[in-house]
């Protein structure tokens, strides 16, 4: 036998495992080649005459800033040219091993983007408000956004929420009635909170507790609300419309922030918005907040990842998950509340109002690897796509555009293309979807 | 601190795990339990640490009665576990570990970081080791790794640690080095209890062993006895621990691999440019502390991998690239080395998984349609032969003991004509008989002329079966060294350090 050495020795700075081999992947520059394909033909078939006009500024903005009135189809041209000049630089990459930089892929769909929405305009009635087309997607992410922020509570904490849909909608319907009986929308607010939290509660007690395969649970929840809430609305809601599901009266106002609400672009998208908004922006910082730096979250992503090793230092598991699935219901909620409770919401709740956001809510969970900032974004991301179904037949109504319902698959397609590895490996919390039990 | 447990009974459903066990550890001592595995060594300190709870018995330290309703009151008390399976998130860098469920805080449940990595570095400190607090924990070698779990342990301040089969993991250097720390802590008045069926380490580092067999305590033994004694006491008669074989006669047959190589689908290269021949009649023992890349070897030999190259030639034929059932039918016997995951069906009769590789054929299928009168024939033949003991063919394996599940997949295996016999750690969660019965049979196959490969992390079976040791680590092949390489030479081999460069500087 040798002798055990006497030194100290160092570990963890030496070389762990098995040799690597660099594996090249050519998925990022196979994507940008195809969307820059798809851009020219899309130029060569369907090319479009005419100016198109960008509005940069708002009336209340410091400097007034002039609309931007060029050649639709010369500028869709120069950006798709000045994208294609980015995809020898990915080839490059790709093959010499190396990973694209986030700039260049960011530039490339800023370029692609304008390239499209040039096109787009290209003779068309009206013009693009750049202010709006930002300030319109962040209210129709605000339910995303929520949505994704529960997700990720629920999902690090190894519970899967496929109900995000039914939270959303149970809460839209909750808040309505109360703040409508009410009159006050802070009541309202409280109530989808409570609603939302509700329906985590069912979730939690046959995921959790009774250890229901959360995936079947999710599932149901959704069919469960969507029925019930149909039918309380058609038996309930339709006929006492004026007292149960109002409009006006129940909306929380956009507020402004003196100062900061009149500087171009991000002044009315960041500083003058509503104040679900403003709750929005805090719930994002205070998650991440929460998870990374705080006890509560170091055990729920503990919980999450290993719930034995959790389980051994003497954390409840079980009781860990329902704090976080509960605490997800009710930012779910919020979000369920924002679809009525928003000022410029103009109708009241409707039988399926949440038309499936939740699921893209559970798009963005992924799309933003289980990061609630990165999640966040991804929600903003959809709603600015979601949000250019609206905007572009209104730019242009009884030309010839593009079917909305090809935009309204945007987030699912950047969904499937995340998961097949365009942003980088996407790992989902290692005990997600499991029950836990010691013996 | 002085831990006494009184006649501690827990039972999972029928099955008495631990019957009325007694035992007494006392500070500054190493308590060794021995066992066979499923003997209720694991059961029993999952008891004691509140993650099971006993059906009767108490727990007392210093004499005082305990409650534990879960880990976090064992803990509370004073009592620290370093788990077989190591209790660490890989996601998590070493100092969240170790703070985990005893996070230093700045107020409001604000994580100190700080005092986390400063906590780390102080432990490792006192016990000679330097781990970077920062670092994740999948990033470490499992030694490391272990060092963590003592870290994360002390930082609780135990006063009674249980360390549930710690070297399984290690190299037999690594192995020293814990023993090392063991002592230095029992030294320091901790209370150690050590548990093992490893008899060179008890005997090595107890002060005092205690026996377990079949869920209760057959006696207690002195660190002088034999290791005869002690295995005797351990199975309930008296075994034979060596292997008896004669000298290989080398037939014509042959299994030549060369530049095998293995990687995983991130890029890993788990099997690194391997070569070696095996020739008939002699078996090629492939040792190495588990993960270093000889699963992958076993299951490449059986075209179970998906990126292979390099070449497989068995008797002059070309295999590489085959696929398992073209592997199957040039003759290979495989033996999986998780036998749960990859050898049966467990919720499959004995006489389904006999019959398991073979469904595609007569005699076992005729036209698609299975000949069940021919398959309960066969399994009522082969579990006589083979030993399995069992109520009938038609019992799940799920419900068999782990040596006898492990002789059905060795029944099943090698009841064909085999012209290569590739077994995976063939003994693993295996009682001492069935030990005895596998390794005999695999002599025999040897002694038939076909070439044999032995994967086992376990240094006592390669040496007992082998007639040569090739050692392998991070994917490659260090060296393959005759039967009887002195051991502390193929454990630095384990180590990566190859037999030429070791002249007298160890590690």
């Amino acid at each position: 036998m040798s002798a055990v050495t006497a030194e100290p020795a160092v570990f963890g700075t030496e070389i762990v495992e098995h040799r690597i081999i660099e594996q090249r992947s050519f998925k990022l520059p196979i994507i940008l080649t195809v969307v820059s394909v798809l851009l020219v033909v899309m130029l060569l078939l369907a090319p479009r005459a005419g100016y198109a006009v960008f509005r940069l500024a708002a009336e209340t903005d410091y400097v007034s800033i002039p609309d931007v009135r060029v050649r639709g189809l010369l500028v869709a041209w120069i950006c798709v040219g000045a994208a294609a000049l980015l995809l020898p630089l990915a080839w490059h990459r790709a093959v010499t091993y190396r990973k694209l930089w986030p700039w260049a892929i960011a530039l490339f769909a800023l370029l692609a983007l304008t390239a499209f929405l040039a096109w787009a305009g290209a003779g068309a009635n009206g013009f693009w408000n750049v202010t709006a087309l930002i300030v319109n997607a962040i209210a129709v992410a605000v339910p995303l956004v929520f949505g994704a922020l529960g997700g990720v509570i629920g999902e690090r904490s190894g519970v899967v929420n496929i109900a995000i849909e039914a939270q959303l909608l149970m809460a839209a319907f909750t808040g309505t009635v109360t703040a409508s009986i009410t009159n006050n929308p802070w009541a309202g607010l409280v109530a989808a909170l409570a609603a939302g939290a509700l329906v985590a509660a069912l979730l939690g007690l046959l995921a959790i507790t009774y250890k229901v395969d959360q995936i079947i649970v999710g599932v149901v929840l959704n069919v469960l609300v969507i029925g019930m809430t149909t039918f309380l609305w058609r038996a309930w809601l339709q006929p006492n419309s004026d007292v149960l599901n109002r409009v006006d009266g129940i909306q929380f106002d956009s507020v402004g922030i003196p100062g900061l609400n009149r500087i171009p672009i991000i002044g009315p998208a960041l500083f003058n918005q509503n104040i679900i908004v403003y709750i929005m922006f805090i719930a994002v910082v205070a998650v991440w907040f929460g998870l990374y730096r705080t006890r509560w979250g170091l055990r729920t992503r503990a919980v999450g990842e290993h719930p034995k090793a959790a389980d051994t230092v003497g954390i409840k598991v079980n009781r860990t998950r329902w704090v976080a699935v509960l605490l997800a219901g009710a930012v779910v909620g919020i979000g369920g509340a924002s679809y009525t409770l928003m000022a410029g919401r103009v109708t009241g709740f409707d039988q399926e109002m949440t038309s499936g956001y939740g699921f893209i809510a559970l798009a963005a969970v992924i799309f933003g690897k289980w990061n609630p900032v990165r999640a966040a974004f991804a929600g903003l991301l959809f709603g600015f796509a979601i949000n250019l179904r609206i905007a572009l037949p209104a730019l242009n109504p009884g030309g010839p555009a593009i079917p909305p319902q090809f935009l309204l698959m945007v987030p699912y397609v950047v969904t499937l293309l995340a998961v097949a590895g365009l942003i980088g490996r996407s790992r989902a919390p290692a005990a997600v979807g499991s029950a836990y039990s010691v013996e | 601190m002085r831990l006494e447990l009184r006649g501690i009974t827990k039972r999972f459903g029928t099955f008495v795990a631990n019957d009325a066990i007694d035992l007494v550890v006392e500070s500054g001592q190493i308590h060794c339990i021995l066992g066979e595995n499923g003997a209720g060594k694991s059961t029993l300190m999952n008891c004691l640490y509140g993650l099971y709870r006993a059906e009767e018995g108490e727990i007392l330290l210093d004499g005082v009665p305990q409650r534990f309703a879960g880990p976090g009151d064992a803990m509370a008390a004073g009592i620290g576990m370093v788990h077989q399976h190591f209790m660490l998130v890989p996601v998590f860098t070493v100092a969240e570990n170790v703070m985990l469920g005893n996070e230093n805080t700045l107020g409001g449940g604000l994580l100190d970081m700080a005092a986390a990595r400063t906590r780390v570095t102080e432990i490792g400190d006192q016990l000679g080791f330097h781990v970077d607090p920062d670092t994740r924990i999948e990033d470490l070698p499992v030694g490391v790794q272990q060092r963590v779990e003592i870290i994360k342990v002390l930082s609780r301040d135990a006063q009674v640690l249980v360390f549930d089969e710690p070297t399984s993991v290690l190299t037999p250097q690594e192995t020293d080095e814990l023993m090392a720390i063991l002592k230095q802590l029992r030294n320091e008045g901790k209370a150690i209890i050590f548990i093992s069926h490893k008899l060179r380490e008890v005997r090595e580092l107890a002060d005092k062993i205690t026996v377990i067999r079949r869920g209760k305590v057959v006696g207690e033994a002195l660190p002088t006895s034999t290791n005869a004694e002690l295995a005797s006491m351990m199975v309930g008669r008296d075994v034979i621990l060596t292997v008896t074989k004669d000298a290989p006669k080398i037939t014509s047959n042959r299994l030549e691999v060369t530049d095998l190589v293995v990687t995983a689908d991130d890029g890993a290269v788990l099997v690194d440019k391997v070569s070696f021949t095996v020739k008939g009649g002699e078996v090629l023992c492939v040792a190495g502390v588990d993960g270093n890349g000889q699963s992958e070897l076993a299951n490449a030999l059986l075209g179970l991998e998906g990126q292979v190259t390099g070449s497989i030639v068995l008797n002059g034929a070309e295999l590489t690239g085959k696929n398992p059932r073209k592997m199957l039918d040039a003759g290979i016997g495989f033996i999986p080395a998780d036998r749960n995951e990859d050898g049966l069906v467990g919720s499959f009769t004995i006489a389904e998984n006999l019959m398991l590789n073979r469904s595609n054929g007569l005699p076992f299928a005729k036209g698609g349609v299975l000949q069940l009168g021919f398959r309960d024939q066969f399994a009522a033949e082969k579990i006589v032969e083979y030993d399995v003991r069992t109520e009938g063919i038609n019992q799940e394996v799920s419900r068999l003991s782990g040596g006898n599940a492990q002789k059905v997949i060795v029944a099943r295996e090698m009841s064909k004509d085999l012209s290569l016999l590739v077994a995976a750690q063939p003994t693993r969660g295996v009682d001492v008989g069935s030990i005895e019965f596998i390794h005999k049979r695999i002599i025999e196959e040897r002694d038939a002329g076909i070439p044999v490969i032995v994967v086992s992390t376990e240094l006592d079976e390669v040496v007992g079966l082998a007639d040569r040791i090739m050692v392998m680590y991070r994917g490659a092949a260090v060296g393959i060294v005759p039967a009887d390489t002195p051991r502390d030479i193929l454990g630095l081999m384990m180590a990566g350090i190859a037999p030429e460069n070791q002249e007298g500087a160890p590690a």
